[in-house]
């Protein structure tokens, strides 16, 4: 839903951008020289990739030292081996992500395990629903936490400062603060008839008001008008070869230009599916795989692409709950519980799988199926923005009510 | 007479697509309560011969499950010569099953522009929404036109446990969420895939299809519900010849080496097979109460009884009574009024037609405190507008791209959710530049909706595909709305600022300033 734009008001925000804008002009540059290492990123950026539909976590990092996980899974179970990743002496990663290898290696990536909602659900739209409204168990929640973090964060509003891919606005960036979407795949710099003038002015005429289609319009208009903007050399580039493909990794390409293009960009999301393996859900090779192999060559193409400005973003990709730990009858897998949340990007302190690892034998099993969650979403999430974007409590509180206080170990995800 | 003229309007706005030329007329002179008694009994409504010649010519519109699975499914048989089917004998295969789904999308687009059932329409919509299936899953994409053919259309103001054991009996469902292969763990049908237990269609089926999330089941009645649920699949091919059972996948691929003999096996067939051996005969206990397992044929029985439960408990007349509000009313409509349509479904045995009744009846969605309120739907945003022009469509291409497009692809809903009906779910930023974009072109008459059909460039799977090539799709010239006859048929719904605007632009641009005017794009 729209709301009253805050475009015309010179609110805290602006003055506190301003302020900080100021401050990156001043000859102290002390601490961390983020800003001196990479002089075009101004903000601290997070893209959240949503995989909805439950990824089976206990694939794509497979708890290898762990002696109940193969039994639980005959036909399904990533072993070690066949080009799988070795990522510690306990876990392992999907061989379809070899991708994030070099992550791994160079310690820009990381895993939480055992991660998840404390809410018990197996519903996927109640799951998604309080993952991304960021109060588990509360339905009456209007607005999605990365909306309230918009709201918390400093700087002026302007129309692509948050950005969704996709035709509609998801849950998590609903609220308040006004939001762009953009087209995915090769529409995102499509042309508009509004680019036409005559056209524009008298459409203009028609959306003035202070109403929530008006401010749609206007947010739209404007949001094409940036990202054309942006993706200028994007569109030159694709033009002089052949088409890029459609999927993850044209988006991820346009959201990289937009950035460098556009570096008070500060929080971006996706949203993909096609993760709810009931049936045949393949191992080393299948259906998952198939599924986790584009994800992870777009990460490793965003990382690629954002260049100086992945020192200052990290990409979270979570996922509504995991699967059951047993596999079912139809060599696929059921709604779970806990799950794997990912982690990446220059500030991640990576190389480690993070969490307390609960075990697979039956007795310690949540509902004695799923993998029980040890590490609470919003701690997790909550652990990178602070480090990360610089929240303090009180603004966590905004972002996440009610929040169960944080361990030592998770807070140590982002470097200082 | 506003006032009339406004509830009018309302009526044609929430019960079907908007007007097309004259509908506002034809209304009021009818009055609204016997309009809408009318498209309550839609069968007493005639459909106009062109669009009954129009489906008569998709031929794939008639074909069972079975029949298109034989004609275009996998080519799994051996060609002539021995070895496997090549890469290009599947690629081959796929091409020629575009015309299925391609069907399936003309024959629904074609209905909801040009049928004066209107009301059956929404309905259609209303139903295959909460019954979803996906286009996009294996070989849904060539059974959601049967789907909709046998399972929903039939049903649509009906009975809801007919529609209800519809659903749960068709190929589009059960290989949708899984059932097909939900097997009890060493039973005699073990085999294959078919392993054991899979709880995906028990879960939706009582947190979508029947009681809500809320509506009071646990997880324990998830399994439960699974395991009566055993068994529920597909026709194996020895059944569909009538020889003694042998365990081979459905359809049993070996008769794809005699395909004519198939396809007379499978006319006049149901898909649907209860398989016994793979059925688990125990005792279970669903929602507190204790269904005794049945060995042999008797078995799908306990799953009939099971719908019959669902059908009947209270959670499911209030789950349906709010989403049917919602779909037609209010984004979050009045509690007393879905209270009174939940009553209504129990005492009427879940007859949908008398609770849509007492809802188009109720002051809430007389109040014209809600008239043109709501952010239409993109498929409601879409069609309203083809219907306004009066453009006769032969091509429906770009329609299905602008719905792709703008997030609700037809039958591409992915999630067993299906899409959202409110405001807030479709009012963006890019909504409404892409809306409007639309507007201009379908007023400037530019879409080329007259073209011929071409299945073959139709990707039913890759919806976004056709609509990134959209552009493309212009015509250079073409025969503007005329802008008069178009306001005319919408009625008497523009503000002053926008006939205002209207008048002061070029008139190839004016009926795309009306089409995509906040007044449009309201209901």
């Amino acid at each position: 839903m729209m709301h009253p734009s805050r475009l015309a008001i010179p609110s805290r925000r602006r003055l506190l951008k301003a302020a900080a804008a100021g401050a990156v002009l001043m000859p102290f540059a002390g601490g961390r020289a983020w800003a001196a290492s990479n002089p075009d990123s101004r903000g601290k950026r997070l893209v959240v990739v949503f995989l909805r539909g439950a990824v089976d976590g206990l694939s794509v990092v497979p708890p290898w030292g762990d002696p109940d996980y193969e039994e639980a899974r005959p036909t399904i179970a990533i072993r070690r081996g066949g080009g799988a990743i070795d990522l510690d002496d306990r876990f392992g990663l999907h061989p379809a992500l070899a991708a994030l290898t070099p992550f791994w290696q160079d310690r820009s990536l990381a895993f939480i395990h055992a991660c998840g909602s404390p809410d018990q659900t197996r519903s996927h739209f109640d799951a998604q629903d309080y993952m991304e409204s960021g109060t588990p168990g509360v339905k009456t929640t209007m607005d999605g936490w990365m909306n309230r973090l918009l709201g918390v964060l400093p700087g002026p509003r302007h129309s692509t400062e948050a950005i969704a891919f996709g035709p509609t606005m998801p849950r998590i960036l609903s609220g308040k603060q006004n939001v762009a979407n953009v087209p995915l795949g090769r529409g995102a710099n499509a042309p508009s008839v509004l680019d036409r003038p005559v056209i524009n002015a008298a459409f203009d005429q028609l959306y003035t008001g202070n109403d929530p289609l008006s401010h749609a319009y206007k947010e739209g208009l404007a949001a094409h008008k940036a990202v054309l903007a942006d993706l200028q050399t994007d569109m030159a580039a694709a033009d002089n070869g052949a088409p890029s493909p459609i999927g993850f990794d044209t988006d991820v390409q346009h959201l990289a230009t937009m950035i460098k293009q556009d570096p008070t960009i500060d929080l971006a999301f996706f949203a993909l599916g096609g993760w709810d393996t009931h049936i045949n859900q393949g191992a080393a090779e299948g259906q998952l795989a198939n599924h986790l192999k584009p994800l992870g060559d777009g990460l490793a193409v965003l990382a690629r692409d954002l260049g100086s400005a992945y020192g200052d973003t990290v990409i979270l990709v979570i996922s509504e709950f995991g699967r059951t730990v047993h596999e079912n009858g139809n060599r696929g897998t059921d709604h779970g519980h806990g799950n794997v949340m990912w982690v990446m990007g220059g500030p991640v302190a990576g190389g480690k799988v993070y969490g307390a690892w609960p075990g697979l034998s039956t007795e310690v099993l949540h509902d004695g199926r799923d993998l029980a969650v040890t590490t609470d979403f919003r701690t997790a999430v909550g652990a990178v923005l602070a480090g990360h974007m610089g929240l303090t409590d009180a603004q966590l509180d905004q972002v996440f009510p009610e929040r169960p206080t944080m361990s030592a170990d998770i807070t140590g995800i982002i470097r200082v | 007479m506003t006032q009339d003229g406004a509830l009018v309007r309302h009526v044609i706005d929430r019960v079907g697509y908007g007007p097309r030329a004259g509908d506002l007329d034809l209304i009021a002179s009818r009055g609204v309560d016997r309009w809408l008694d009318d498209q309550i009994n839609p069968s007493a409504i005639a459909i106009p011969a062109d669009l009954t010649r129009h489906l008569d010519s998709l031929a794939t519109l008639r074909m069972t499950p079975t029949e298109t699975f034989v004609t275009y499914g996998p080519p799994s048989y051996r060609p002539p010569g021995g070895g496997k089917p090549t890469a290009d004998d599947l690629k081959a295969a796929i091409e020629k099953g575009r015309v299925v789904p391609a069907e399936a999308v003309e024959a629904r687009l074609l209905r909801a522009i040009s049928s004066p059932r209107q009301l059956e329409e929404r309905m259609v919509e209303f139903w295959f929404n909460h019954f979803n299936v996906f286009v996009g899953k294996g070989l849904d994409r060539l059974w959601v036109g049967a789907y909709e053919q046998e399972a929903i259309r039939p049903h649509v103001l009906g009975k809801f446990r007919d529609l209800l054991g519809a659903t749960a009996k068709h190929p589009a469902m059960l290989f949708y969420l899984d059932n097909w292969q939900n097997t009890a763990p060493g039973s005699p049908g073990v085999r294959g895939d078919f392993q054991g237990l899979n709880e995906n269609y028990a879960r939706e089926l009582m947190e979508l299809h029947t009681l809500g999330v809320n509506g009071g089941y646990t997880q324990d009645d998830v399994v439960n519900l699974a395991r009566i649920l055993t068994g529920w699949g597909f026709a194996r091919r020895d059944e569909n010849e009538g020889r003694p059972r042998r365990r081979l996948g459905f359809f049993g691929r070996a008769l794809m080496e005699r395909p004519s003999a198939m396809r007379a096996v499978a006319r006049g067939r149901r898909a649907f097979y209860f398989d016994p051996d793979r059925h688990d005969t125990g005792t279970k206990t669903l929602l507190g109460r204790a269904i005794p397992g049945r060995r042999g044929d008797d078995g799908v029985a306990e799953g009939e009884e099971a719908l019959d439960m669902l059908a009947q408990a209270p959670a499911t007349a209030r789950h349906i009574s709010y989403q049917l509000a919602q779909f037609f009313v209010a984004d979050a409509p009045d509690p007393a009024l879905v209270e009174t349509m939940a009553n209504t479904f129990q005492s009427s045995g879940g007859d949908i037609k008398a609770v849509v009744r007492v809802m188009l009846w109720s002051a809430a969605f007389r109040d014209p405190a809600i008239y043109a309120t709501r952010f239409k739907t993109p498929y409601h945003y879409v069609l309203s507008a083809v219907r306004a022009t009066g453009i006769e469509v032969r091509n429906i291409k770009p329609l299905y791209g602008m719905l792709a497009q703008l997030g609700q692809p037809l039958y591409g809903c992915q999630t067993p959710d299906g899409f959202k009906c409110t405001t807030d779910a479709w009012l963006n930023a890019d909504a409404m530049t892409r809306r409007i974009s639309f507007a201009v072109a379908l007023g400037a008459g530019r879409l080329p909706l007259d073209a011929d059909p071409d299945p073959q460039g139709f990707n039913a799977r890759r919806p976004e595909r056709m609509a990134e090539k959209e552009p493309a799709f212009l015509k250079a010239n073409g025969t503007p709305v005329a802008t008069s006859t178009l306001m005319t048929t919408l009625g008497d719904r523009f503000s002053q600022t926008t006939v205002g605007a209207v008048n002061a632009a070029a008139p190839p641009l004016q009926p795309g300033l009306l089409l995509g005017s906040p007044e449009f794009m309201k209901c």
